[in-house]
């Protein structure tokens, strides 16, 4: 009886369209049975719970994580320590602002920026690579662009050398499909495959810390490894988890950002066109895809330290919280006409990149490269259709995107 | 014509042809005159300014400007729209008549209206020795011409400069100076910076914050004197500690006065404290009656809120400026059945020493203080005031994201101290403190909140009793 929201949330049926479910699901704000999680599915409660100080991001303060099917964590089974992502303050807020010296303001205004131009040549060598393998009848848009393109990304941030850049490919995915629970999957194989990976890439990246410590160039991992800042330096562990963190969750959900937003631009053809004359429009695009189609559709990782009471429903100490933030984005209570994809909107406002002190760590990359990504799939593809509508999706339901997107095109504009 | 109709002929009449009139051409009167229109308010509008210049910006003048990050010319207000509004800059107004509902300027003019909004701010508190408050060198900062001053005196390089009075822009000032390099003294009446703001225990950290920072911090003294060189240029200052400090630069940050002098004999309620106005910005005139088309807006406001037991509170807050005057807009083109109150919950922010620094709620209205997460020494903090068990305001060091929660336990009126555990509790968060506000008696300078009682039950006047 327990998990019957868990199991419909989860239900790969509901994937295409998981909106029905949200709008059921909105009618009791905070949902509750047996001993499951208390899902949280309205837009305020979620927002003011992701800023209530009584909530906790660290599994250690859950009561019993009970047979939780989306609890395998990016850190389960493996000796690295929990990336900040799974931390409260103060840890989390150390190891996030020792991360953000190299990536953002105040210390790094520029770095996001400075990137795009280079965005720009992998976006351009990408869809020159589509152009080239001549099968325009049809084009796999995850595998031949919204896939490798942020892995190419956190690499040159990283500073992962160009030559090793395949393998991280390899481990990227393998990691990545460790957090869809594959149904059919032989369980003890899926999770060795992602423990050896997670190792490998461990491994890989305690060397490449190593030689940056003696040799350190401006990229980030050489900056995490060799910081010295006020609030000290990383431990070794710290860089490896803290990168592994930003592999994980900078790539799988820019994938899902573009990949949504390529399928939505798709059923709205008035608006890619529009975004195909006009590629400044891709910024209000963005933010709107946030809302509607958001990448993390919802976190199901926080718990209570103390009882506390969410739309009249009284939650004890020590309780599972899910906050499904892609619901709370289609809350009429907030969003007038929300079933609509509206780029127009006035002031867009969404709980896509999270809000509070977890916020998407990586929100000004991602945007840009979404932003990038779109709009030149918008300027180059020629008369782009949609091959099968739904497409398949992923199973994971946190992470939520297609697996494959079909399209054909009649050309590819320089 | 039925008095139904007429009634509803006369909003409709002020909407499409009224007058409407804004005396104080800034933040305030500028949000104002936006929203009128965005209400579809077509008669004619008149903004009325005694700076020469645009609305503009003045948080950036202590800050970006300071730090020759911005120039203050170009601070200019965002417009949100047009508002297609006769400018009358460049001179202030000197005079209301509110039998004939006309206002007076300096230049002799005459301007009717149907509505009049109010919203001339506050001004720098000048030193009070003027002869030395008009030696080169001596500054106040309030306006762009004062930044603009200031910002050429420290582009000079001097070899040191004094800040007096330890308030949120006195702090702000010293940071700036420091992160530029100079020598900073400043001289603050209170115990420590902040005090009349946030109280005395997070007045400590700020003091902690100023000398890490290698300001020459000098607490529990008053600058007695301000000493010219022969050019009539400052070269010192005396204080009473006997002590004498060097300095080609002087900041005078002693707070602000509210500009009403121009409404003395106008019969309207205002004064050095404001001008008083109900929770929907109409102006009280002083037989402590409501005016019907006279309303307020900003620092030169003072209403009662709901909230805090319905004291009158005097925000200088620029958040305050941009909500009232969206009330007060709201208000003057309603009828009374549709008007709203204006029940923002005060918030205020400042930067200093690369600290961001937020508040919500009423802090001097607090007794005690509890640090609910982070610490004190680590200068990255929430810390909450309670006053008669109930929440009354909270305050951020570097930790701002957290303030949404504290607010709304503010507008619950929730307990004090709160009954629970939050993430990053240190043990220092086990018990309240007295937030050691010093006795209002004892005059201190800088408070950016004041707060005067007039209770809408008893009307009579109490004075905010000692903390201690
Ligand atoms: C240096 C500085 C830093 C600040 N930093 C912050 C901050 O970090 N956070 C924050 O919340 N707030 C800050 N403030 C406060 C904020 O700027 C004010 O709350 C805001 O400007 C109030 O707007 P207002 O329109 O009510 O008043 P004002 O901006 O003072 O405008 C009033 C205008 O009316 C004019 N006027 C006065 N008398 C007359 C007359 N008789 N006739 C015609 N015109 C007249 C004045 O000259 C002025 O232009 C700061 C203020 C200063 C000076």
């Amino acid at each position: 009886m327990t998990q019957a929201i868990l199991r419909e949330i989860v239900d790969y049926a509901n994937r295409a369209d998981p909106y029905p479910l949200y709008e059921e699901l909105r009618k009791t704000p905070v949902s509750h049975d047996g001993d499951g999680p208390y899902v949280v599915s309205t837009y305020y409660e979620i927002q003011s719970l992701l800023h209530d100080p009584r909530i906790s991001s660290d599994a250690k303060n859950l009561k019993a994580t009970g047979d939780d099917p989306l609890g395998q964590g990016e850190e389960e089974g493996s000796t690295l320590p929990p990336s900040f992502l799974k931390l409260d303050p103060p840890d989390h807020d150390r190891l996030r602002r020792m991360t953000n010296r190299p990536f953002g303001p105040p210390h790094t205004p520029r770095r996001v920026h400075d990137m795009r131009e280079e965005l720009g040549g992998l976006v351009s060598g990408l869809i020159d690579g589509i152009a080239t393998t001549g099968n325009l009848d049809r084009v796999d848009l995850v595998d031949q662009f919204a896939y490798p393109f942020p892995v190419s990304v956190i690499c040159r941030l990283l500073g992962v050398p160009h030559e090793d850049e395949p393998r991280f490919h390899v481990w990227a995915e393998t990691l990545a499909a460790s957090l869809d629970p594959d149904p059919d999957a032989d369980p003890t194989q899926h999770g060795k495959g992602a423990m050896d990976a997670r190792m490998e890439l461990g491994m890989y990246l305690a060397g490449l810390i190593e030689e940056r410590r003696k040799n350190p160039g401006d990229d980030m991992l050489s900056q995490l490894a060799t910081a010295d800042g006020p609030d000290g330096s990383m431990t070794t562990m710290e860089v490896l988890s803290t990168s592994a963190l930003l592999l994980i969750a900078g790539h799988e959900t820019t994938v899902n950002l573009i990949t949504n937003g390529m399928l939505t631009l798709l059923r709205h053809p008035d608006v890619l066109q529009r975004l195909r004359e006009d590629p400044a429009l891709s910024v209000p695009i963005v933010e709107e895809l946030l809302r509607y189609e958001p990448p993390v559709q919802l976190l199901p990782q926080r718990s209570t330290l103390t009882e506390i009471e969410v739309a009249g429903v009284t939650i004890p100490k020590g309780a599972s919280l899910w906050l499904i933030l892609a619901s709370g984005n289609r809350d009429p209570k907030r969003f007038e006409n929300p079933d609509r994809f509206d780029p127009d909107r006035k002031d867009i406002q969404h709980l896509g990149l999270g809000s509070g002190i977890h916020s998407c760590f990586g929100a000004p990359l991602a945007r840009q490269e979404a932003q990038l990504a779109l709009s030149e799939l918008a300027r180059r593809l020629e008369n782009p259709q949609l091959l099968e509508d739904p497409p398949p999706y992923r199973q994971n339901a946190v992470l939520r995107g297609p697996r494959h997107l079909p399209v054909s095109c009649d050309g590819i504009r320089p | 014509m039925t008095a139904q109709r007429s009634r509803d002929g006369a909003l409709e009449h002020l909407k499409r042809e009224g007058r409407i009139v804004v005396v104080g051409a800034s933040l305030a009167g500028l949000r104002a005159a936006e929203t009128m229109r965005e209400k579809g308010f077509a008669g004619s509008l008149t903004m009325i300014g005694d700076e020469p210049y645009e609305p503009y910006d003045r948080p950036p003048l202590s800050k970006q400007v300071l730090l020759g990050n911005a120039v203050a010319q170009h601070t200019a207000l965002p417009r949100r729209r047009a508002i297609d509004a006769d400018w009358r800059l460049g001179v202030p107004a000197t005079g209301l008549d509110m039998a004939a509902r006309r206002v007076r300027l300096g230049n002799g003019d005459e301007v009717e209206y149907d509505r009049l909004l109010i919203a001339t701010g506050v001004r720098a508190r000048p030193w009070p020795n003027e002869e030395e408050g008009a030696l080169q060198g001596v500054f106040v900062l309030r306006t762009r011409d004062d930044g603009e001053g200031l910002q050429r005196a420290l582009a000079a390089g001097p070899r040191r400069v004094l800040v007096i009075g330890a308030g949120f822009t006195g702090s702000e000032i010293a940071s700036a100076c420091r992160e530029r390099g100079f020598d900073v003294t400043v001289a603050e009446r209170g115990s420590a910076p902040l005090v009349g703001a946030l109280g005395g225990v997070i007045g400590e950290v700020a003091a902690e914050m100023h000398r890490e920072n290698g300001v020459d911090l000098r607490t529990g003294v008053m600058v007695t004197r301000l000493e010219g060189d022969p050019a009539g240029r400052v070269r010192a200052a005396h204080l009473s500690d006997g002590s004498t400090i060097e300095a080609d630069v002087v900041v005078v940050s002693l707070g602000a006065q509210r500009n009403t002098e121009w409404l003395t004999g106008s019969g309207l309620g205002a004064g050095p404290r404001g001008i008083a106005c109900d929770a929907g910005c109409r102006a009280f005139d002083i037989r402590g009656i409501v005016t019907d088309d006279i309303y307020v807006a900003g620092d030169v406001a003072r209403s009662p809120h709901a909230l805090f037991g319905y004291q009158f509170l005097s925000l200088e807050h620029w958040g305050n400026a941009v909500a009232q005057a969206d009330t007060a807009a709201h208000n003057m083109l309603s009828e009374s059945a549709d008007r709203r109150p204006h029940l923002w919950v005060p918030a205020f922010w400042s930067s200093q020493f690369g600290v961001n620094i937020k508040s919500v709620g009423v802090p001097p209205m607090g007794t005690e203080l509890l640090v609910m997460q982070g610490s004190l020494t680590e200068r990255r903090f929430v810390a909450v005031y309670g006053y008669q068990g109930r929440v009354i305001a909270a305050v951020t060091f570097d930790n701002c994201r957290w303030l949404p929660f504290y607010e709304h336990q503010i507008e619950t009126t929730a307990p004090f101290p709160p009954p629970f555990t939050t993430v990053d509790r240190r043990p220092e968060g086990n018990k309240p403190v007295p937030a050691d506000f010093p006795d209002p008696s004892i005059p201190s300078h800088g408070p950016t909140i004041t707060l005067s009682g007039y209770s809408p039950a008893d009307r009579k006047m109490t004075f905010t009793p000692a903390r201690h």
